[in-house]
């Protein structure tokens, strides 16, 4: 990029030391979370920059910040070492800041120039400058891509090119991507890897790459930012570190998990058996890739992996709302069939899914109904509702979980949301289960009500229950687990017990390394 | 189910604000009624009084608002059922007409007449009307195409098919002397296949009034205390949650389309039976019956037992207008008086939805 006119020396385009952009310790808070808490980073022209971390670290939060999507509650942002609020993407774009984004902003009904041109302030809006501005951009970076294609026909690595040429085109001096390639296959990865080194090298943008992928990250970036729980807890030169040690840094260490267990639990015949289970579609190619693997009865597997790698469409078949493209599950030696309503919770198999309001309650009926959901028939004879028994039902499992409700018949969303997971694992857990999917159970739950949660799983599990337990927690998977699992791209890419160091080895599984 | 439909709008300050609400709209709307028939040059006393004649007050007039009322009702009944799986069959009007013809091929052909054949009859026209709307509902488990469109469509087809069979003598065509010269049109139903007809002060009106009410309440009692009243109700409301609990939109949902249109169907055969059109089936002969059922299930909001009473005023307009033209004015002015009220009275629950969404996503945005 030519050095804006009112630079005083006209710098050439390649490394300067002065950042581009400077946050200085910013702190920003949601209610109680701090998703960023004193946070320092500069971004530097011609600099290619890796923000590190697990889910929840607090990447896509620091991103936002660089867009103007959140304010920050302290600290300040300095461009050209002047203090400026971002109080919206636009003030963004005027300040030279651009973002690629996570979850695509394109419009699929419309072109390919269409999408690019949209958001402009301009007036007028003339077709053939603006088709020969996606070719300019297109060929000056190596995006090449179709001005005229509808976006909804592009693959995932094609959108992305289109959402770069996007922010390309305004000439920005500093560029944001939030995991931009957790859609893409390895190839298009690699190519956007190039493209991003022709940026900063040719026009001395400065890039911010999130990502909780250590092998791209290594490859890709020129230096590092590894953030645990809102702060920073390494920044280092790329050249100068390792997977292990980012790995390290990543999970956190002196944490001793393993101790925080209580005895071994018995363990009994296999409940679930997944065999070569494989779920694929057409619009998103394999989502899950030969999955097998065996939980025992009283035994809790956890299931670690960035979110996206599969855990939802797992969640998905053993809930039975999505049929296994081939492959098998068998709960207590019988196979059920996928994708066939109500038949894994025939089965025996229970489920907490990770967003209840999707799958696990209807928040417009009452309480009480949403404790027999799954089971309306325990609750009837001959097909007729007892709705005394419902009640009485309800009465038991709100003392005995301590839902706190106006009344068993009021409307669900008239509950707390902790009141509502309550109500959804009542209802899983008093079916007695064969087996439990158990889907970022604490999630949104405070640290009291999460280990209520913790507490009941592990009795769950006592008393003869199979455990499936997902989450982005990698401190909740190592409390609860007799081992862990690790999820890449539908894939299990690797097993580990839990002992002593399996947080660091998992960290190194998530993120790709060896 | 009942419980939180009722209480969904009705307690609390939000509950208060909703029924004040309904009062306002109904006001608004009988306040514009006036307004457009004293631009007509009518006065809207004399309006209203012809009305209140026609639909209650002259000699027989209210069994005419019943015997208007069975089809409604029993339209408005059976759409519930699949507006509350949440599939929305909106095809009323071509299955009650396939309903009564495919009655009308035992009504009017199966000589002599009796209680048998009558019943072989009604039973023919809720299967046929079930079929037709089946035809949407195969179209949405095979090819997920939505049942809104499919069920629309089909109301125009249905005419043609009836134009079909009325067009050919081995098919339903009259074949009475001078039936050919005439519009197309069935023989009347034999006289021993006829509905009975009640008769009470002088008010006289069909069977069906009797049993479309029974149909009423037994599908309420089955939406709101059955088991697969509860699974269809969940499959409206969450289809995701109902397909872990085992019902499934191909099977439940299914059952519901054909729910719908074998009681549409129903409608359409005994409103042949019943006397509509001197027992003699034609291409025209729904005459709205199934838009208004669906307009009476819209307004009662998918409920059949608050659909009696909205079908009633539904059945009294209609029966009101035609006293409307002898006293010099108008009939059109009662559809102009209909769709007023329809629209006052969707504002209040449209209203109520959006108080109930915020306080739901108020609960739901607390925990973060």
């Amino acid at each position: 990029m030519p050095s804006p006119a009112d630079e005083p020396v006209a710098a050439p385009p390649v490394v300067a030391a002065r950042a581009a952009i400077e946050l200085v310790s910013v702190t920003k808070r949601f209610g109680s979370v701090r998703a960023c808490d004193g946070v320092s980073l500069s971004l530097r022209p011609g600099r290619i920059h890796g923000v590190l971390g697990q889910n929840g670290a607090g990447k896509s939060t620091l991103m936002r910040l660089l867009i103007g999507l959140v304010q920050p509650d302290e600290g300040e942002i300095r461009v050209d070492g002047r203090a400026v609020r971002i109080s919206s993407p636009h003030v963004a774009a005027e300040l030279g800041i651009g973002m690629v984004h996570q979850h695509f902003s394109l419009v699929d009904a419309l072109t390919v120039w269409e999408n690019v041109v949209l958001g402009d302030r301009a007036g007028r809006i003339d077709a053939r400058v603006a088709r020969r501005l996606v070719r300019e951009v297109g060929e000056r970076f190596g995006l090449a891509v179709d001005p005229d294609a509808r976006v909804g026909s592009l693959s995932a690595g094609q959108r992305q090119r289109v959402e770069i040429v996007k922010c390309l085109r305004r000439n920005p001096r500093v560029l944001v991507l939030d995991e931009p390639t957790s859609v893409l296959t390895a190839e298009e990865s690699e190519q956007l890897f190039v493209v991003l080194r022709r940026v900063v090298r040719d026009e001395g943008v400065a890039v911010a790459l999130a990502s909780h992928r250590l092998d791209e990250v290594l490859r890709a970036t020129d230096e590092v930012v590894v953030l645990r729980d809102g702060r920073v807890a390494v920044a280092i030169e790329t050249a100068a570190t390792s997977a292990d040690e980012l790995a390290g840094a990543m999970v956190g260490e002196g944490v001793p998990h393993a101790t925080a267990r209580g005895p071994m639990r018995v363990l009994g015949a296999t409940a679930l058996r997944l065999d070569s289970l494989t779920v694929r579609s057409a619009r998103r190619g394999v989502e899950l890739d030969a999955l097998t693997l065996e939980v025992r009865a009283g035994e809790i597997v956890g299931v670690a992996g960035a979110e996206g790698n599969g855990q939802h469409v797992l969640v998905d078949v053993l809930s039975s709302l999505r049929a296994a493209t081939s492959g098998t599950v068998e709960v207590c030696g019988t196979a059920v069939r996928t994708g066939r309503a109500g038949a894994m919770g025939r089965a025996g198999v229970a489920v907490i899914p990770a967003d209840r309001h999707d799958s696990g309650c209807i928040l417009e009926m009452s309480v009480e109904e949403n404790l027999v959901l799954a089971s309306p028939r325990s609750v009837a004879s001959r097909g007729v509702l007892d709705r005394a028994a419902m009640r009485s039902r309800a009465v038991e499992l709100i003392a005995q979980y301590g839902i706190s409700c106006p009344s068993p018949a009021a409307p669900l969303f008239t509950l707390s949301g902790g009141n509502q997971q309550r109500v959804v694992v009542a209802r899983e857990l008093s079916s007695q289960p064969h087996v439990l999917v158990a889907a970022q159970p604490a999630r949104g739950l405070d640290v009291r009500a999460a280990r209520e949660m913790a507490n009941r799983l592990r009795a769950t599990a006592e008393s003869g229950t199979a455990i499936m337990l997902l989450s982005s927690e990698l401190d909740e998977l190592l409390d609860l687990s007799d081992r862990v699992i690790v999820l890449s791209r539908g894939r299990i890419v690797g097993e580990v017990s839990n002992d002593g160091t399996a947080a660091r080895r998992i960290g190194l599984l998530i993120g790709g390394g060896t | 189910m009942n419980g939180v439909r009722l209480t969904r709008f009705g307690t609390g300050a939000a509950g208060r604000e909703v029924a004040a609400l309904y009062v306002a709209c109904i006001a608004v709307a009988l306040a514009i009624s006036m307004a457009v028939v004293e631009a007509s040059g009518r006065s809207w006393l004399q309006a209203a009084s012809a009305l209140l004649d026609g639909a209650v007050l002259s000699d027989g007039r209210w069994g005419e608002t019943l015997r208007r009322t069975a089809p409604l009702l029993m339209v408005a009944a059976g759409s519930s059922v699949a507006a509350r799986a949440g599939v929305f069959n909106i095809g009323q009007e071509g299955q009650v007409l396939v309903g009564a013809m495919g009655s009308a091929f035992v009504l009017t052909l199966v000589h002599p007449g009796g209680m048998l054949p009558m019943f072989a009859g009604l039973l023919l026209g809720a299967a046929t009307g079930g079929a037709w709307a089946g035809i949407a509902g195969v179209l949405h488990v095979t090819r997920r195409i939505p049942v809104v469109l499919t069920t629309l469509l089909l109301v125009y087809l249905a005419p043609q098919l009836a134009a079909f069979a009325l067009s050919r003598s081995e098919l339903l065509r009259s074949t009475e002397p001078g039936a050919q010269d005439r519009l197309l049109q069935s023989s009347p139903v034999v006289p021993g296949s006829r509905l009975g007809i009640i008769e009470v002060f002088g008010n006289r009106f069909p069977a069906s009034v009797p049993v479309a009410v029974v149909v009423a309440a037994g599908l309420a009692w089955m939406l709101a205390r059955t088991t697969w009243g509860f699974r269809l109700s969940m499959l409206g409301l969450n289809p995701r949650v109902a397909q872990r609990a085992g019902a499934s939109q191909a099977r439940d949902g299914m059952a519901a389309i054909l729910v719908s249109g074998s009681t549409a169907g129903l409608a359409g055969a005994m409103m042949l039976a019943g006397g509509e059109s001197q027992h003699q089936f034609s291409a025209g002969f729904a005459s709205g019956a199934g838009w208004d059922g669906l307009l009476v299930a819209l307004v009662a909001r998918n409920n059949p037992l608050v659909a009696i009473p909205v079908a009633l005023v539904f059945a009294g307009l209609r029966s009101g207008s035609t006293f409307l033209s002898v006293a010099g004015i108008e009939a059109v002015l009662v559809d102009v008086v209909r769709a007023l009220l329809v629209v006052a009275l969707f504002i209040p629950p449209a209203i109520g939805a959006v108080l109930h969404r915020r306080r739901a996503v108020a609960a739901i945005t607390e925990r973060i």
